[in-house]
């Protein structure tokens, strides 16, 4: 008996979307001996990681929350990814989109307009498209990598943030604490159930996800998009320019990081600080590739990721988690989903082994 | 088989070697063997099972069930370190060299035990001195010439003193001089009791080099023979297992205006080691089928890019459509104004592999037939237009939903060539129109470039096969290092005229001073 | 002996470039096999968690040191298993293992955050060491400073003149051939990828243990990337990343002076982008440049290889 490996003369279209249920029972499965290993009771600590934040309203209102930016942003990486535009640094644009719709929102402090709100979005996608065209030009125009150039400009976006809030932003009468004013109401997004920060941001993702699944499934630009990274020549062939594409895929992902920047500080934050994001940017790197760089696999996926973040903080106040198993479960989950795409793409046989001397 | 009760053994001899792969088997109990100072040809159309046989012979592959025999004894080959311990050298088709590396370290790596390095440098000149294989040890790999690359493989195979040398393909990248002296350097080896395995699907080179032949067809042997004894038709007949069919030629000389028309076209390769165009002056006229033979890789596909607009002349003039300036359209509008073509890779460039035919039928077709409703693709009518082009070509595949990557090389051709000929195109840019595909298919994709050129296309066809140019284009001309000849009109040319012409100025007799002495062959 | 504060300077220049140094000679090795590891900020940290905990635990920084070799090594193993067994995307994996060891870590050092450590001792040559100038900035370092350096020597040594590096080399520039002359490519890439991990790690151990020395979550804060950059810069070629290592330890070090100095009137914050700003600068120019080093790269980089049998 042996095991033979050979290639897929097709991918498998069931277990493409499959293993990632398969990624998250393995990671599950891990966390359970990773809790045991640390000594905390395993079952109370994976109730209170995947279950109890979902038993509540509360819970799942956070669950919503936590779930749009990953699911706007894990969108539109995905276009770059399925054109082999790597573009990482969606943390930054999503920095960069907070800070100006911030902003705007500071500049017309007060104002009751209802173009505050839409001025801010405006604002948030320019923002985050004009960082991401830093990238695209120097690939386009010279060749550079975009992985390296999009994730150092995260940490400048970072520390640019910083120097705003604790410089030209901070709030006047603020004990000198590094933040913004408060926004004034024009300039926030509504909440949806009273008693919780559910906000109309929520809704917008969910809009948004079909919408680019509509773009990516039927029109010729999606189709573009999927020959460029499929096969590049191909698309010279067909007479697609990958430098549009190129150009395409970081203007959207940055522009749409942007507007998850926006609606976080016009959502749950309602100010500028130094800190806005939990790290959404990364995360919805794998929320792409969980969902299958498919839009509504990614709605699917983002809640599951934002679940692993209000998981992460019910886990530590009920049964003292640290807070990183957060991280440790993400990485872990990318991992196994990596490693499960071995079987959509090759089939393991077991084979009787012919005996070779026939003597 | 009937093998004579002989004292000496086979030096190598293969029993009931089978090897599956997934959807294809590639050998089904193959049997031969090869006796020593033996030039054994082995014979098969592309897609016969000739190379997987070799390469479980040199242990790159494992067969699933038979047994391999080497001067009598059974022997597993468990890898090609083991194949050279017993004896065994290879050239591969696709050269095993490493571009950015020099000649001697090239060697150096194809060998166990190469020693030192200087000592060996010193063993390479005296090798490819008396076998007639000039080499410089320090050059870069990517510098030399095709012939010279293979020069290397040979090279290296000769330092381990082999006694079974394995030739898989050797003459499809070299001009007709250079097979001449590779076959002395191979009649060389054999009378010092060196086996050869040659393999090939040219007739004429095994009638002239070989002792012996096997044939392969499907992955079975079919057939043994004497080459000597048999005629280049029959055992055409045994490789192909039908009979040739003949395409219906048209009255040539009738051709109408001018509709592709190059004059001074430059272009710099993109690729790092590639081949520039030099000055490429060619007209195609309406009704015309015209040929551009040469060695691989002396600029066909840098042309065919050119032509097809995925790279831009410097100027509009230089390329010209119907008399309508296109130098510096992209591929996308050269195609609106009816330039189709099929590149010579299928997998990534024709075609991508991952996508069904519907979406590949989209990939090239989406314009000239019409199947975009402004930014929205029309599914059904994409749908339609892949299965008629499955229909006409006979393209064997499940459905329209099957992914180009699963079908075979020969079907995916099919549907490749059948995309751009039902587009209807003005001007039809085809490179290798018949690769990897049976005679049968062959002859009908030969009979629909013919239609289309009826029909007033001009038809430029990209192809190595220096048969199939003679026998469907008007006129022809050579292209090497990037330099296109003057056309010939291909009923008066000479296969040595073409010959001569593919051997261009970077031939073998340009540097004959390489290895320091003119007459390198081995008193 | 006092020494002028130019010294010094150079001296916290060395300090800063020694990570960069181990972790992108690792992954030129890595790279030069064919394989594109993106991980290397991820197997830093791993290393410098290691390092830490383990230097903490026991007392003993030399097992320290090599804890953090092992845990980056560990790591690179998991890459190898997913990218070269299971030929999974090697970008997709590199983002994945940066990842988790940045979650790794910071579970693995909650408990370490705050705690001291002693700092690798510097190896004094009594007498030698006590000359002005030359004394402390060639001869007063710890063990790792040197090293980085012998490494610097011994994978150029390693790539130009032994049938290892040759083989190596081979393997990256074409797997295909390779693997027909009957190298073992994927067995090659495993050790090239394992090594890469093991140097990312000791360049996380220099920075728990020597440059800091103390555990903070991120504390490599991008340095793993800016060796991935130093690679590109180097065009592949170990003494070029030696130079690159130290240019960039410079860029570190000058914004660190420059926001002590404080007679600038810049937010220190915008000082912190130098050395990020300055990578995409270096990367900008590499591949804008007339020379063509980037041609160097190894022709299979980040392609996967799966061979059938």
């Amino acid at each position: 008996m042996q095991l033979k490996i050979e290639p897929r003369r097709e991918i498998s279209r069931n277990l493409l979307y499959l293993t990632p249920f398969l990624a998250v029972l393995l990671t599950v499965v891990t966390g359970f001996v990773l809790f045991m290993l640390m000594g905390y009771d395993p079952f109370a600590a994976i109730y209170h990681f995947f279950v109890s934040p979902l038993l509540s309203l509360y819970g799942l209102s956070e669950l919503m929350v936590k779930a749009a930016p990953l699911i706007i942003i894990g969108v539109g990486l995905a276009i770059g990814f399925r054109a082999n535009v790597w573009n990482i640094g969606a943390e930054g644009q999503l920095t960069i989109g907070a800070i100006a719709s911030g902003a705007v929102a500071l500049a017309f402090w007060g104002d009751t307009g209802l173009w505050v709100l839409p001025l801010m979005c405006i604002a948030g996608v320019l923002g985050g498209m004009l960082y991401a065209s830093i990238p695209a030009f120097l690939k386009t125009r010279f060749g550079v990598n975009e992985i390296l150039t999009s994730l150092m400009l995260t940490y400048v976006a970072t520390l640019f943030l910083s120097t705003l809030v604790y410089g030209p932003l901070k709030d006047p009468a603020g004990f000198n604490f590094p933040q913004s004013r408060m926004f004034t109401d024009a300039a926030l997004l509504g909440v949806v159930f009273d008693g919780t920060r559910m906000h109309t941001g929520t809704i917008f993702a969910l809009l948004i996800a079909v919408a680019v699944w509509v773009l990516m499934t039927f029109t010729i630009i999606g189709f573009q998009v999927r020959v460029v990274g499929q096969a590049p020549a191909a698309a010279r062939f067909a007479g697609f320019s990958r430098n549009t594409i190129i150009w395409f895929g970081l203007l959207v992902s940055g522009g749409l990081a942007g507007l998850a920047g926006t609606f976080e500080v016009a959502g749950p934050i309602g100010q500028l600080i130094p800190v806005i994001t939990p790290g959404y940017g990364f995360t919805a790197i794998i929320v792409a590739f969980l969902g299958r760089l498919h839009p509504l696999g990614i709605i699917l996926s983002g809640f599951l990721m934002a679940l692993s973040y209000i998981g992460g903080e019910n886990a530590q106040v009920e049964v003292g988690l640290p807070q990183a198993v957060t991280g440790v479960f993400q990485g872990l989950l990318l991992f196994f989903l990596l490693a499960s795409d071995f079987l959509v793409r090759y089939r393991v046989r077991v084979v009787r082994l012919v005996t070779e001397t026939a003597s | 088989m009937n093998d004579p009760v002989s004292t000496t053994p086979a030096r190598l001899e293969v029993q009931g070697v089978t090897k599956q792969f997934p959807g294809v088997l590639a050998n089904d109990h193959v049997d031969f063997a090869v006796a020593p100072g033996e030039i054994h040809a082995l014979l098969g159309e592309n897609g016969a099972g000739k190379s997987t046989l070799v390469k479980m012979i040199y242990g790159v592959l494992h067969p699933d069930e038979g047994q391999i025999f080497w001067n009598g004894e059974q022997v597993s080959v468990a890898d090609p370190r083991a194949a050279r311990q017993f004896g065994i050298g290879m050239v591969f088709q696709h050269f095993s060299l490493f571009e950015a590396m020099t000649v001697l370290e090239n060697i150096a790596l194809g060998m166990d035990e190469p020693g030192d390095m200087r000592e060996l440098a010193d063993r390479v000149t005296e090798v490819s001195r008396a076998y007639g294989l000039p080499l410089e040890p320090h050059r870069n790999v990517y510098t030399l010439s095709v012939g010279e690359r293979q020069r290397i493989e040979i090279v290296r195979c000769l330092l381990q003193n082999p006694k079974l040398l394995i030739m898989d393909e050797p003459t499809s990248v070299l001009t007709p001089q250079e097979v001449e002296r590779l076959f002395e350097t191979l009649r060389q080896l054999a009378s010092e009791g060196v086996s050869i395995l040659y393999i090939s699907h040219k007739l004429h080179e095994i009638k002239a080099l070989c002792d012996h032949a096997t044939i392969l067809r499907g992955g079975k042997v079919v057939a043994e023979c004497d080459p000597d004894a048999e005629t280049a038709q029959t055992m055409a007949q045994l490789m192909i297992g039908e009979e040739l069919k003949t395409v219906s030629r048209r009255a040539g000389g009738n051709f109408g205006e001018p509709r592709l028309v190059v004059e001074g076209l430059h272009m710099a390769s993109e690729e790092i080691h590639g081949v520039d165009l030099r000055n490429i002056a060619l007209e195609v006229r309406a009704g015309e089928i015209f040929g551009i033979a040469g060695v691989a890789g002396n600029g066909q596909n840098e042309l065919l890019i050119a032509l097809s607009g995925e790279r831009l002349a410097h100027h509009a003039e230089i390329i010209r459509i119907d008399d309508q300036p296109v130098g510096r359209m992209s591929a996308g509008a050269r195609r609106r104004l009816g330039v189709c073509c099929v590149p010579e890779e299928r997998n990534g460039h024709g075609a991508v592999p991952a996508m069904s035919l519907i979406e590949n039928a989209v990939l090239s077709g989406h314009h000239r037939m019409e199947l975009l409703n402004s930014i929205f693709i029309k599914g059904a009518e994409a749908r339609r237009f892949a299965e008629k082009v499955v229909a006409d070509f006979d393209v064997r595949t499940p459905g329209a939903e099957a992914s180009a990557g699963s079908l075979s090389g020969g079907n995916l051709q099919k549907f490749i060539v059948g995309r751009e000929i039902l587009q209807n195109p003005g001007v039809l840019i085809v490179s290798q129109p018949t690769w990897g595909v049976d005679a049968g298919a062959a002859a009908t994709i030969h009979q629909a470039l013919n239609d289309l050129a009826s029909e007033g296309a001009a038809v430029v066809v990209i192809s190595q096969d220096l048969d199939e140019l003679l026998a469907i284009t008007d006129r022809l001309a050579v292209i090497n290092v990037g330099v296109l000849s003057n056309a010939l009109v291909t009923a008066e040319a000479s296969v040595e005229e073409i010959g001569l012409l593919m051997g261009g100025v970077h031939g073998l007799d340009a540097h004959p001073a390489a290895q320091g002495g003119g007459e390198t062959h081995a008193a | 002996m006092t020494d002028s504060s130019a010294v010094l300077v150079l001296l916290t220049v060395i300090s800063a470039a020694t990570p960069l140094l181990f972790a992108a000679l690792g992954e030129l090795i890595t790279e030069k096999s064919g394989v594109l590891n993106l991980g290397v900020e991820g197997m830093m940290l791993a290393g410098a968690v290691a390092a830490f905990a383990v230097a903490v635990t026991t007392g003993s920084s030399t097992l320290g040191v090599f804890a953090g070799a092992l845990a980056g090594a560990i790591l690179a193993f998991a890459f190898g298993v997913l990218t070269l067994t299971l030929a999974a995307n090697q970008v997709a994996t590199g983002l994945a293992l940066t990842i988790f060891g940045i979650g790794l870590s910071a579970l693995v050092g909650a408990g370490f955050v705050g705690i001291a450590v002693t700092p690798l001792p510097k190896l004094a040559i009594p007498g030698v060491s006590d000359l002005p100038v030359i004394g402390s900035l060639v001869f007063g370092h710890d063990a790792l400073v040197y090293l980085s350096i012998v490494a610097t020597v011994a994978v150029a040594w390693f790539l130009k003149k032994t049938r290892g590096g040759m083989i190596l080399r081979a393997v990256g520039e074409s797997d295909l051939s390779a693997h027909s002359i009957g190298y073992d490519v994927i067995g090659v890439r495993y050790r090239a990828v394992v090594f890469g991990g093991a140097m990312s790690g000791l360049g996380g151990a220099f920075l728990s243990l020597a440059y800091t020395p103390m555990w903070a979550e991120e504390m490599t804060a991008g340095r793993g990337w800016i060796a991935l950059a130093l690679v590109v810069f180097a065009s592949w070629r170990p003494w070029r990343v030696l130079f690159g290592a130290y240019l960039f330890g410079g860029v570190t070090i000058l914004q660190l002076y420059l926001q002590g100095a404080g007679g600038l009137d810049i937010p220190s914050q915008v000082m912190s982008m130098l050395p990020y700003l300055a990578t995409i600068l270096v990367l900008t120019v590499i591949a804008a440049g007339p020379w063509k080093g980037r041609l160097d790269a190894p022709a299979c980089l980040g392609r996967p290889f799966r061979p059938s049998t």
